[in-house]
């Protein structure tokens, strides 16, 4: 008698474990979530190997993956939190390539792949401070962007880092009505980019970025208010002077250059004292340099903080 | 009539009750369910100021029986807004919500729209029409459209850059206001051709 074996379950079978234990959450959120899967982009993609662990990350607890990548500010993508999840499926991530120019030695134009190979990726668990006052913690994965400014090695006279995110409106229909300018820019000061701290980003909870956290690279400078880490970048570039920045242009009294997270700078219409980490439900005393202020608080000895926010 | 109409106009918190329990609010319930109320509470002032002109333009008269239903919800949806506030965003800090009131002009806003909306919810019943008089009580209850410019102006002040859903409601607010002024000055002209004083429209009909 021949004693049937049950059939082996094959790995590609196994549910994810962020899904599992979000199950509830992905069943409420089926609409969005459910065409995602199909579209097999916005809920997670590719694992990365070869993630190093750093003493840089915190121990803190983790924001869930399912908040961190269906609360998004992307407005390229749509001005509600919910829509990028759903819309940026539009965005090409394959090829793309980052030109990097300006006042370097070594002007390039690097095709992503390479962007990857540039340094050992490491984890990095950072706080993310919104200046929104809300705030999560997340496994970022990628490597300092000092490793790229080195290998570019910009001149003497290049003092500030410009950014540039994609703009594109066949992929970005929705980008007319973001109400800030597009493409969208960012910018920091050498000894800020130089920082051991910010890095460059390509993956997030062991996975290459989802579309809507800003595939396929972007950065994290967790010391500064959430919407100095740009997103899918295509462009960097040295400068001389201080380069001009989105939402400073979109709000110059509400948007500073530097926008170091302060607990003492209310923004005009509302307090930064606390925040919100999503998932919690009282609110959290805001910490100075979103609580980097021993790695970082020495940028800025000398400078009046209320005037340069 | 009145009771489907009630459970309809009671769905939107029920859905976000629903909501809350099923994971359905998102990463940030509290933020969640402070836009929806807001929003609700826009959507009821709009509606019940068009019930006048929606009267007239549908010979529909009996629609007026519903407005004080509609607008007691456009009270409640922004009870349930000012509360969540009060509680979830600032724990009852008096000295917060005190500070933010007088030195945030969105809030400022927003709290007038609601200051406003008091004397009309307590004074929404049929008693009140007979204790004030009809003329007095409908001089009150034109503190609807105050309440519904402060509350557009609460929500274009608060946004960040996208106008397009503050200037879309203020669009309509805008009309449903100046269908009355037109409504006021054609009176007018007809009282003065006609050499008498204005006859009082009859949407002081007594709501069921």
């Amino acid at each position: 008698m021949r004693i049937k074996t049950a059939p082996e379950i094959r790995s590609s079978e196994i549910t994810p474990k962020q899904l599992y234990v979000n199950r509830r959450r992905f069943l409420a959120g089926l609409p969005v979530a459910g065409a995602a899967l199909f579209a097999g982009r916005a809920l997670g993609g590719a694992k990365l190997n070869g993630i190093v662990k750093s003493p840089l990350s915190t121990s803190e607890k983790q924001t869930p993956y399912s908040d961190v990548a269906h609360y998004n500010n992307y407005y390229e993508f749509g001005t509600s939190k919910d829509q990028p999840a759903e819309l940026a499926r539009t965005l090409k991530t394959s090829p793309w390539t980052v030109s990097v120019e300006g006042a370097v030695n070594k002007p390039r134009v690097f095709d992503i792949d390479a962007i990857l190979k540039m340094a050992p990726i490491e984890e990095r668990i950072y706080r993310h401070r919104c200046v929104e006052a809300w705030s999560i913690v997340v496994p970022w994965i990628g490597f300092p962007l000092s490793a790229l400014i080195k290998q570019v090695e910009p001149a003497s006279k290049a003092k500030f880092v410009a950014f540039q995110t994609l703009y594109d409106s066949k992929q970005m229909p929705a980008g007319r009505y973001a109400g800030i300018p597009l493409p969208y820019v960012e910018g920091l000061r050498m000894d800020e980019a130089m920082h051991p701290l910010a890095i460059l980003c390509v993956g997030m909870y062991g996975e290459v970025l989802p579309n809507q956290n800003g595939a396929p690279l972007r950065l994290v400078v967790p010391w500064k208010y959430g919407f100095k880490s740009i997103k899918s970048i295509v462009k960097i570039r040295f400068v001389e002077k201080q380069p001009p920045t989105t939402w400073n242009i979109a709000g110059p009294s509400e948007y500073g250059f530097y926008s170091n997270v302060n607990p003492e700078v209310d923004h005009p219409r509302w307090s930064q004292a606390s925040e919100r980490r999503l998932g919690e439900f009282l609110k959290r005393k805001t910490l100075p340099f979103n609580g980097y202020a021993d790695q970082v608080a020495q940028l800025y000895t000398g400078m009046d903080l209320k005037k340069n926010f | 009539m009145k009771v489907p109409v009630f459970a309809l106009c009671l769905s939107p918190a029920l859905l976000l009750v629903w909501k809350g329990f099923n994971g359905g609010l998102g990463a940030n319930p509290i933020e969640f369910i402070t836009h929806a109320t807001g929003d609700w509470t826009l959507r009821f002032l709009v509606i019940t100021l068009a019930v006048t002109p929606l009267r007239k333009l549908l010979r529909l008269p009996e629609l007026v029986r519903f407005r004080r239903m509609l607008g007691l919800f456009a009270f409640f949806y922004v009870c349930l807004h000012l509360m969540t506030y009060l509680w979830l965003d600032k724990f009852f800090s008096w000295s917060e919500i005190v500070k933010d009131v007088v030195k945030r002009p969105f809030i400022t806003a927003g709290f007038t729209a609601f200051l406003l909306l008091i004397p009309l919810a307590v004074t929404s019943s049929a008693g009140w029409i007979r204790r004030l008089g009809g003329r007095r009580w409908q001089l009150i209850h034109r503190l609807i459209y105050l309440s519904a410019v402060a509350g557009v102006i609460h929500y274009y002040w608060l946004v960040k850059s996208d106008i397009r859903l503050p200037v879309f409601y203020g669009a309509i607010v805008g009309l449903l206001l100046a269908y009355r002024a037109a409504v006021k000055l054609a009176e007018r002209r007809r009282a003065k051709s006609a050499g008498s004083p204005p006859v009082k429209e009859a949407a002081l009909t007594l709501p069921g």
